[in-house]
């Protein structure tokens, strides 16, 4: 079952907007980890916003679980496909954690017991379930990120949407946030879109696609895509730092493959270097 | 301008059940011409040092409020603070704390989040107007707005009548750095000036860095999270752990501790990683962690009929090395 899918899909800020969506078409299987690259202004965003119908396309369809989007089923969609944002301080909006995570869940009318128990739920996946009633103004940027991710996942949807989640976190609140999204896609099953800038957080995903100028020029294994140098050069994207330290070494006239792998890199070198002193 | 600091300590809410120490007694010393990095954790106390710097965050005694305690009997009296950014004492209550403040730009986390003005040349005239000691003509202004613009990489015809939330992510933040270093600061501190850009984006905020290094601000002090940065970038950094500093080193000695930064829960660049790597196969290298040296020593090892045309060691691009600083 396709989790999301976009058919021929138009769409533009305004008429003389030079960011154009033409002929767009994606789809995420369910129970799927894709990641979406691109530089600033490509159209990542726009696609997660198209998703659950915070835009609405201009033409073409997209469809969440075979249910086309739009008209009054809207709100019953937007309640399967989760989006966080990038900066955790503009997504929370109670003072109490437990109270920010409720809100999703009180709004959509659950009954107060299923509330509790989605609460309970929700703060166990990401972790924070120490934190209930701490105040969010006092959470680290990766603790106020969790809480977001538990206030969508209060809603339990089928889809999450992570534009740009970790940009603004540091190392270690990013690895938070990883590893709390993997886990709900391994274990609950959750399919996750991931926006990111980050290679490494991109390689742990099923599959990786590429945007640029509203469309899709690269798809297939992230650990594939990014053997595709040139290609990515061209599309405004860098190469991952162990990416360029193996075209350096291979212009060095180095016997060393396309690795992002840095166990197989310094294997490599070893054996090349080592074989040399022989 | 040297920035010294000696027995610098700062509490949070001092006196009230929140108190918190972000920097405990802590001595450093910053050359004038250096590229300067700040490695920690979020918590760390590298932000809390950074805005004692243009006197955002004070020391005691230069408040008015302040007063001398009196010390008891066989009390040692505690080690003197000392802060000194150039000629400026920043301890001293007679200290012209706006003057300072031109000398030592400040450019925030997401500076881009603090434009305000209606056009992008009314938004970098700002802090000109604000710190210059009498008010500027029009010339004037626009001379020092178009300049800053221009060394931002941005032109000023094309962009002095838009509004600033008009512009690109990118442009966007170059507009809030030109607003910063338009009083031409001497010494520029920028907090984490890369995070949430695009790979492309980092790279060319951190080419415009060393561009106002040259060029511009004579020394320059980032806040980073990103080890690859700091080894690319810096000519020492200051490792900050629980309010204090661990290590003030050059990236190459720097990088050579990796086991106690990893200890520290930091991360280390991936040059780093690699050449510890492969040391444990037996293979030694000798290079500051850039990637450029990094990829040169092990070329070197390599050596067949390739290593002759390669560079020779001694013209290698090192870090310049720095005396001094925190004990």
């Amino acid at each position: 079952m396709q989790a999301l899918e976009f058919k021929d899909v138009f769409f533009c800020y305004s008429e003389d907007a030079a960011f154009k969506i033409e002929h767009l078409n994606f789809s995420v299987e369910e129970g799927e980890f894709v990641a979406v690259l691109g530089h600033n202004g490509s159209g990542k965003s726009t696609l997660a916003r198209l998703s659950n119908g915070l835009l609405e396309a201009d033409a073409g369809e997209i469809s969440v679980f075979g249910t086309l989007l739009g008209g009054k089923k809207l709100y019953e969609i937007r309640k399967q496909v989760g989006v966080v944002f990038q900066n955790p301080d503009n997504q929370t909006v109670a003072s109490m954690v437990e109270d920010d995570v409720a809100f999703g869940a009180e709004n959509v009318g659950l009954p107060r017991k299923e509330i509790g128990e989605r609460i309970d739920f929700a703060l166990k996946a990401v972790g924070m379930e120490e934190y209930r009633n701490a105040t969010v103004s006092r959470l680290s940027g990766g603790q106020k990120q969790r809480v977001a991710i538990a206030g969508v996942l209060a809603l339990k949807p089928k889809i999450m949407i992570l534009d740009e989640s970790t940009a603004m976190l540091d190392p270690r609140g990013r690895k938070e946030i990883i590893d709390v999204v993997q886990r709900l896609n391994r274990e609950e099953k959750i399919t996750v879109l991931l926006i990111t800038h980050f290679p490494e957080e991109a390689l742990l995903a099923d599959r990786a696609v590429v945007m640029s100028q509203g469309k899709i020029v690269m798809e297939g294994k992230p650990s594939e895509i990014f053997e595709r140098h040139e290609e990515l050069l061209t599309y405004q994207l860098d190469l991952p730092r162990i990416g360029k330290i193996c075209k350096k070494l291979q212009a060095g006239g180095m016997n060393v493959s396309d690795t992002l792998d840095e166990e197989r890199l310094t294997e490599e070198i070893a054996q090349c270097v080592l074989r040399q002193s022989i | 301008m040297r920035i010294t600091a000696e027995h610098l300590s700062y509490t949070y809410n001092a006196g009230s059940p929140f108190a918190c120490a972000a920097l405990k007694d802590v001595s450093l010393t910053i050359e004038e011409g250096e590229f300067f990095g700040m490695i920690g954790h979020t918590g760390s106390g590298k932000s809390t040092f950074v805005q004692h710097l243009n006197g955002l965050l004070r020391v005691p005694s230069s408040l008015k409020k302040y007063k001398k305690k009196k010390l008891k009997k066989g009390q040692t009296p505690p080690p003197e603070t000392v802060l000194t950014v150039g000629e400026f004492d920043l301890t001293n209550k007679k200290t012209d704390f706006r003057a300072l403040r031109k000398h030592v730009g400040m450019v925030f986390q997401y500076p881009e989040y603090q434009l305000f003005a209606d056009t992008v040349e009314a938004d970098v005239a700002f802090g000109l107007k604000n710190f210059s000691e009498k008010k500027p003509t029009d010339e004037e202004k626009k001379a020092a707005v178009k300049a800053a613009l221009e060394i931002v990489g941005l032109s000023y015809e094309e962009l002095k009548d838009k509004s600033p939330f008009e512009l690109s992510g990118g442009q966007k933040r170059r507009v809030a750095i030109a607003g910063v270093i338009v009083t031409r600061p001497e010494v520029l501190v920028l907090d984490e000036p890369a995070a949430g850009l695009d790979p492309l984006g980092k790279k060319e905020v951190m080419e415009l860095l060393h561009k106002l290094h040259r060029e511009w601000c004579k020394t320059v002090v980032i806040v980073s999270h990103d080890m690859d940065e700091i080894s690319e970038n810096c000519t020492r950094a200051a490792v900050f752990s629980e309010g204090n500093v661990k290590y003030v080193l050059p990236p190459k000695e720097l990088f050579s501790h990796s086991e106690e930064l990893l200890a520290l829960g930091l991360d280390i660049p991936l040059t780093a990683r690699l050449s510890a790597a492969l040391k444990k196969r037996g293979v030694e290298l000798d290079c500051d962690f850039t990637v450029d040296s990094f990829v040169e020593s092990v070329l070197r090892l390599n050596g067949g009929a390739s290593a002759e045309n390669e560079v020779a060691p001694e013209q290698t691009e090192t870090a310049p090395e720095w005396k001094g600083g925190a004990e």
